[in-house]
């Protein structure tokens, strides 16, 4: 075999431990405890696999991860093509251009728990603007606190609304990009609206839009924060997505083995369907 | 195919033009003949491209009309007015097949499949494609995406006008070449008018039956590759037009005759009534190198450098302050010798303020 330069691995050692320290450690950790059992006291009872096999099987683990699938399906539903629509809408140069981009940009600067309470205060049936104007102005009983339909609701609004964003100012970066000749060429060629969007910005878009859908997934699967402050999780459990359940687990219940497995069964998902995502969206790429 | 009229035409950028200035197009008019092949050829920011888009229908003329066999077509939009264009960069539809990118202008027109196959084979084998119809247009070479979209504007049987801006820009110089004589090929098959914009005098002069040369918003001379270089109009189609340029010489005007660092030149005819009034205008010579010969009498001048570029030499020589091109075949001067310049008088001419001031003897137009 050839004889190469070693030496650069120790160039690279430097990350190495960073990763490790902040990623890898913790992580080893968790799958310490995800075969263990603890009753306090730092006392460890080995527990094998039994732990994932429980979860598995648990009425209540499926529950959560239907209802962070129908959470996540939902906003990808309604903030892509509505996010793809926002940035065909904008105007792609004048005076008008930056007032849009920073409107658009103002949702995603606010902090997550800040969010939560706006949308939380906002809903308030008495004195929020939202729930008084539903309930005394249309007569419409809005109370999300009680009712899981105006709960679903509220988290569904409130993340279209602070992540719609993400996707209109990626798709928009996509559109701006499509050089003039294009559009031109198209409508000498005689080319309907529709088949302009067809075959020139939604192919300009992919990359970005590729990228928009990856994050917004990672992002809404992983999502706590705000459903936090906003429900808790309620009414009842209606809107207990699977991280609010793992803090449950883990900080409420002190159950650490179960929550250890449950998050390392939380994060494989999450890796396989952005993986599956990625993998699919960029399949027929041309190199 | 189509008779195209430009009648007056001019156009600003600007919402409210004031002066001259202001306009990048200062006062078209232009008639191009059914099935011809033009050219448009000027220097960066000339407003060629500008014109272009006015005659596709992409842009809106400030003033003037555009008439397309007669017919004022100036508040048509582009999709309407039968036109085809091929732009400085490729433009292909990626996530379409080759096949399907040609077959897009007739699909867009509603055209049925059969008649949509018909043509599309055709075009595909005029362009020498017809191997790539199945593969995705996305992998293809710029050469071959550039004949791509130069097909999709041949495909419609329709088509008034071809034309081209800067087709060859990212095109590599070896296949240039190949690209400007298919385009020639296919325009004598064809029988479109088409419209070339260039700033390269080799594209036009090659492709072209008449060229239009524009500076600065204005045409300065249409004529054949042949009158462009045998007799320009002005100082910078001579100037602009060939390699080396136009020998562009300062002179004084006495009595009819044009003086040169104190020695009389011969002009191709009289200098034009009104244009002799002395002191006002500037006035040049105008002598190609190619026209001009060393020998024993004529204007003294001295060899300052002498360039070898194969089929002939291009020797740099200076009379007083003036530096003068000549081009010779065969042997040439050393370089520091002293000797005499010979213009050939049929091909010397007087400009006046940029604009040819002698007429011709022998009508040469």
């Amino acid at each position: 075999m050839k004889k190469t330069y070693q030496k650069a691995w120790f160039l690279v050692l430097p990350v190495l431990l960073l990763v490790a320290f902040n990623a890898l450690i913790p992580m080893m950790t968790v799958v310490n405890y995800s075969v263990q059992e603890t009753f306090g006291n730092n006392l460890f009872f080995w527990e094998g696999l039994g732990w994932f096999e429980k979860l598995l099987n648990s009425d209540r683990f499926h529950a959560a991860l239907g209802r962070q699938f129908m959470f996540t399906g939902l906003i990808l539903v309604i903030e892509v093509p509505l996010g793809i629509a926002i940035a065909l809408a904008m105007p792609r140069q004048g005076i008008w251009v930056p007032f849009f981009l920073v409107t658009m940009a103002l949702p995603m600067l606010i902090p997550w728990n800040v969010v939560g309470a706006m949308w939380n205060i906002f809903t308030l049936p008495d004195i929020g603007l939202l729930g008084y104007f539903m309930n005394h102005t249309l007569g419409i009983d809005y109370n999300m606190t009680q009712d899981p339909f105006a709960a679903w609701a509220t988290i569904i609004t409130m993340d279209v609304w602070h992540w719609t964003s993400l996707v209109v100012l990626l798709s928009y970066a996509g559109l701006v990009s499509i050089p003039d000749a294009y559009y031109q060429a198209a409508k000498i060629d005689g080319a309907s609206k529709w088949a302009v969007f067809r075959y020139i910005q939604l192919p300009k878009m992919k990359q970005v839009l590729t990228i928009a859908i990856l994050l917004r997934f990672m992002d809404s699967f992983n999502i706590y924060t705000e459903i936090f402050v906003l429900t808790g999780g309620g009414p009842g459990n209606s809107t207990t997505l699977l991280s609010i359940d793992l803090v449950k687990i883990a900080l409420g219940q002190f159950d650490l083995g179960p929550a250890a497995a449950m998050s390392l069964i939380y994060f494989a998902i999450t890796l396989l369907i952005s993986w599956l995502f990625y993998t699919l969206m960029t399949k027929d790429d041309v190199k | 195919m189509a008779r195209i009229t430009l009648s007056q035409l001019r156009h600003s950028y600007l919402p409210n033009p004031k002066g001259p200035d202001d306009y990048v197009l200062k006062d078209i008019d232009l008639d191009w003949h059914d099935g011809g092949a033009y050219a448009l050829l000027g220097p960066s920011g000339c407003g060629k491209s500008t014109l272009l888009n006015i005659i596709s229908g992409l842009l809106a003329p400030s003033e003037g009309r555009i008439l397309f066999d007669g017919k004022d077509v100036t508040d048509l939009p582009p999709e309407q007015r039968n036109i085809a264009q091929v732009f400085q960069f490729p433009v292909i539809y990626d996530t379409m097949t080759v096949y399907n990118n040609l077959a897009f202008p007739l699909r867009n027109r509603g055209v049925d499949e059969a008649v949509v196959k018909d043509r599309v084979t055709k075009i595909a084998e005029m362009l020498d494609v017809t191997e790539m119809l199945r593969k995705p247009a996305a992998g293809l070479s710029p050469d071959n995406k550039q004949k791509i979209s130069m097909g999709r504007g041949l495909v419609r049987d329709d088509v008034n006008v071809v034309m081209f801006d800067e087709p060859l820009t990212v095109i590599d110089p070896h296949l240039k070449w190949t690209l400007r004589s298919k385009l020639k090929e296919l325009h004598q098959k064809v029988r479109a008018t088409m419209i070339y914009v260039t700033h390269d005098q080799t594209e036009a002069l090659t492709f072209a039956d008449q060229v239009v040369v524009m500076e600065d918003g204005q045409i300065v001379q249409i004529g054949t590759p042949v009158e462009l270089f045998e007799r320009p109009t002005h100082t910078f189609v001579g100037h602009f037009i060939g390699s080396p340029g136009m020998n562009i010489l300062p002179c004084n005007v006495q009595n009819g005759q044009a003086l040169f660092e104190g020695h009389t030149v011969v002009l191709e005819g009289p200098i034009e009534a009104g244009t002799v009034d002395q002191g006002a205008g500037l006035t040049q010579i105008g002598i190609r190198p190619e026209f001009i010969t060393f020998g024993a009498t004529g204007v003294p001048a001295t060899v300052r450098k002498v360039a070898d570029i194969g089929r002939h030499s291009v020797v740099d020589t200076v009379v007083g302050e003036t530096l003068i091109k000549v081009i010779v075949e065969g042997a040439a001067p050393v370089q520091g010798a002293a000797t005499h310049l010979r213009f050939d008088p049929s091909k010397t001419r007087l400009y006046r303020d940029g604009w040819i001031a002698t007429q011709a003897l022998e009508a040469a137009e």
